[in-house]
């Protein structure tokens, strides 16, 4: 757990990055797009797996955090066409929104967290749908221009072209997973994952549990804000489905197909399961039942997710930990 | 001095008295052991006087200072700390990962993001020493779930002490021991109490255990306090003797 990537970690992240900078030039548009999906879901994934794989909460409302992000983005770009802007305030109102409500739901743990969160999402769907003069009701906000890079004054750089989008999206999605990494491994991403092994000894070590439930609630809710801010000029419209608990489900499942016990996991959920829809897609259009089946079938066969399986050949001893002790479960006696 | 002051503590569960008006003073150097059958209230008491549950009626007051409703963390801090009867660790961490948490609490670096462990020296180089003195130092980078049961238990009596506590409650530190666990656990108490300043109480079940390493003995029934002494008085204590020691001592 502690230390640095091994070698052929690091090649191989070497290798990715630079395939992904290098994507535009060898492949099509439709690769691109793809490419923006899978990177946005991967954020996604990488703030609610902060969540659940490091602090022991597992959150089925963080589309509702995805859609102010991308709702906040839209109401920007629409008024002011300026992409820092509309990214900046996207993020922004996302982790106001998961700081108000996170006061609130990390009170509870286990399933009543989930009910809690699943109901406040639900709540951020209903107004998307319904408040009509804001958020443009089942229509949506449309013709969401792909605003330009600026700084007034100082420099103005056109991403309007779908391949430079995909730059913006990159670099912002690289960034946003690089300090995840960094701050996983800092004393912050220890203590959270001390609060998922047993809150109870958690507060005995002097650790004030719910502060730091906050914490990584707030910094999911940043997370699925920015993915969900880098969507609305990609496809120039919002509407009120990228609210809906559906939504919640994507890096639900992005994280167990990778793994929730890996970093890496959701990420390589994330490209899982755009290929699997992708390839599901080409042949029924009730994709989800097929995907659900092998979703299923892959958390039966590799209960810790994909990624699992490296992580066993690279160390031979693997743990016997009880996985039953994974998040959800808490400390024994005493209050929580 | 007198670290802990309990006075007058009650608690129920529905109608269910677990602890009755206990009055309580826990002077600093001395190891006391709580003892009594089982449903005596023990257990409360250590969660009263730790905050895991507040009392319906009555104070606490540690150094002097009232802290009767005051959050678990902030009395961790103030340096009354504890471990538990049921194993408590946080099994996905490493040994030293379970150590470093209290410490970095203790040092209030908990909340530092996108900086790397290996730029806390200093927390690290103190939970290696508190590794050092359970003589976990050797299992440092192995999950703490795949430890033996004793080495769990001693694992556990290290988190307990990390944060340098004043006054610790251990919960049936031997429960579960093999006889030589058991004598490691007990002369590693002795060692940390003498070591460490640590005044430390121990609730056991365990009367050898008890009578070895004790310095004072509160013997409770029923949610109250029925006696309390030297372990000589207290092994005279003819209350004591029936409700509870009866069998053990009368031969």
């Amino acid at each position: 757990m502690a230390g640095r990537l091994s070698l052929r970690a690091t090649i191989l992240v070497v290798l990715l990055v630079s395939a992904l900078f290098l994507l535009p030039w060898v492949a099509g548009k439709y690769p691109v797009y793809v490419a923006m999906q899978i990177l946005i879901l991967a954020v996604f994934s990488v703030g609610f797996n902060l969540l659940f794989g490091y602090t022991g909460l597992l959150s089925f409302g963080q589309a509702g955090f995805f859609a102010v992000g991308a709702y906040g983005c839209a109401k920007i770009l629409l008024a002011v066409p300026n992409l820092f802007l509309g990214i900046a305030g996207g993020v922004a109102a996302a982790g106001v929104a998961a700081f108000l409500l996170g006061i609130l739901s990390v009170r509870h743990t286990r399933i009543y967290f989930s009910m809690l969160t699943l109901a406040f999402g639900m709540m951020i769907y209903s107004v998307a749908w319904k408040w009509r003069d804001y958020t443009g009701g089942d229509d949506g906000l449309v013709g969401i221009p792909r605003a330009p890079l600026e700084i007034p004054g100082v420099v103005s750089i056109s991403v309007a072209a779908m391949d430079r989008y995909y730059y913006v999206v990159l670099v912002l999605s690289l960034a946003a997973i690089l300090a995840m990494y960094r701050l996983v491994r800092s004393p912050l991403g220890l203590t959270l994952q001390a609060i998922r092994d047993s809150e109870t000894r958690a507060a005995f070590a002097g650790v004030p549990v719910r502060k730091y439930r906050l914490f990584a609630f707030t910094i999911a809710g940043l997370y699925a804000g920015l993915a969900g801010a880098l969507l609305p000029p990609l496809e120039n419209t919002v509407t009120p489905p990228i609210a809906h608990w559906s939504t919640s489900a994507e890096p639900v499942l992005a994280t167990l197909l990778g793994g929730i016990h890996t970093f890496s996991g959701p990420i390589v959920g994330a490209f899982l399961f755009f290929v699997i829809k992708d390839v599901v897609m080409r042949f029924t259009e009730y994709w989800l039942i097929c995907f659900g089946v092998i979703v299923v079938a892959m958390v039966m066969r590799f209960p810790s997710g994909i990624m699992s399986i490296f992580e066993n050949r690279k160390r031979p001893a693997a743990p016997p930990v009880d996985d039953r002790r994974a998040p959800g479960k808490t400390g024994t006696s005493g209050k929580t | 001095m007198d670290l802990l002051r309990i006075e007058g503590a009650g608690k129920r569960f529905g109608d269910f008295v677990a602890v009755n008006r206990v009055s309580l003073t826990l002077p600093a150097g001395r190891l006391t052991a709580i003892i009594g059958p089982n449903g005596a209230g023990k257990t409360t008491l250590i969660n009263l006087a730790t905050g895991a549950i507040f009392p319906d009626s009555g104070t606490l007051r540690f150094k002097g200072e009232d802290i009767t409703r005051l959050a678990i963390h902030h009395r961790i801090r103030r340096g009354l700390s504890r471990s538990f009867q049921i194993m408590n660790i946080f099994a996905r961490l490493s040994v030293l990962q379970n150590i470093l948490v209290p410490v970095l609490a203790r040092r209030g670096r908990t909340a530092i993001p996108f900086h790397g462990m290996e730029r806390e020296t200093e927390a690290v180089a103190e939970a290696r020493q508190v590794l050092r003195e359970i003589g976990l130092l050797d299992h440092e980078h192995d999950p703490a779930g795949a430890l033996s049961h004793g080495d769990q238990r001693l694992l556990e009596l290290g988190i307990a002490i990390a944060p340098a506590p004043q006054l610790c409650f251990l919960d049936e530190p031997s429960s579960g021991l093999t006889p030589t666990e058991r004598s490691t656990v007990l002369g590693l108490i002795r060692k940390l109490a003498a070591e460490r300043h640590t005044t430390i109480v121990i609730v056991e079940h365990d009367m050898d255990v008890v009578f070895s390493l004790a310095e004072w003995i509160v013997v409770m029934n029923r949610g109250e306090v029925l006696a309390e002494g030297l372990p000589a008085e207290i092994r005279e204590n003819r209350a004591v003797r029936e409700v509870y020691l009866g069998e053990e001592f009368s031969a």
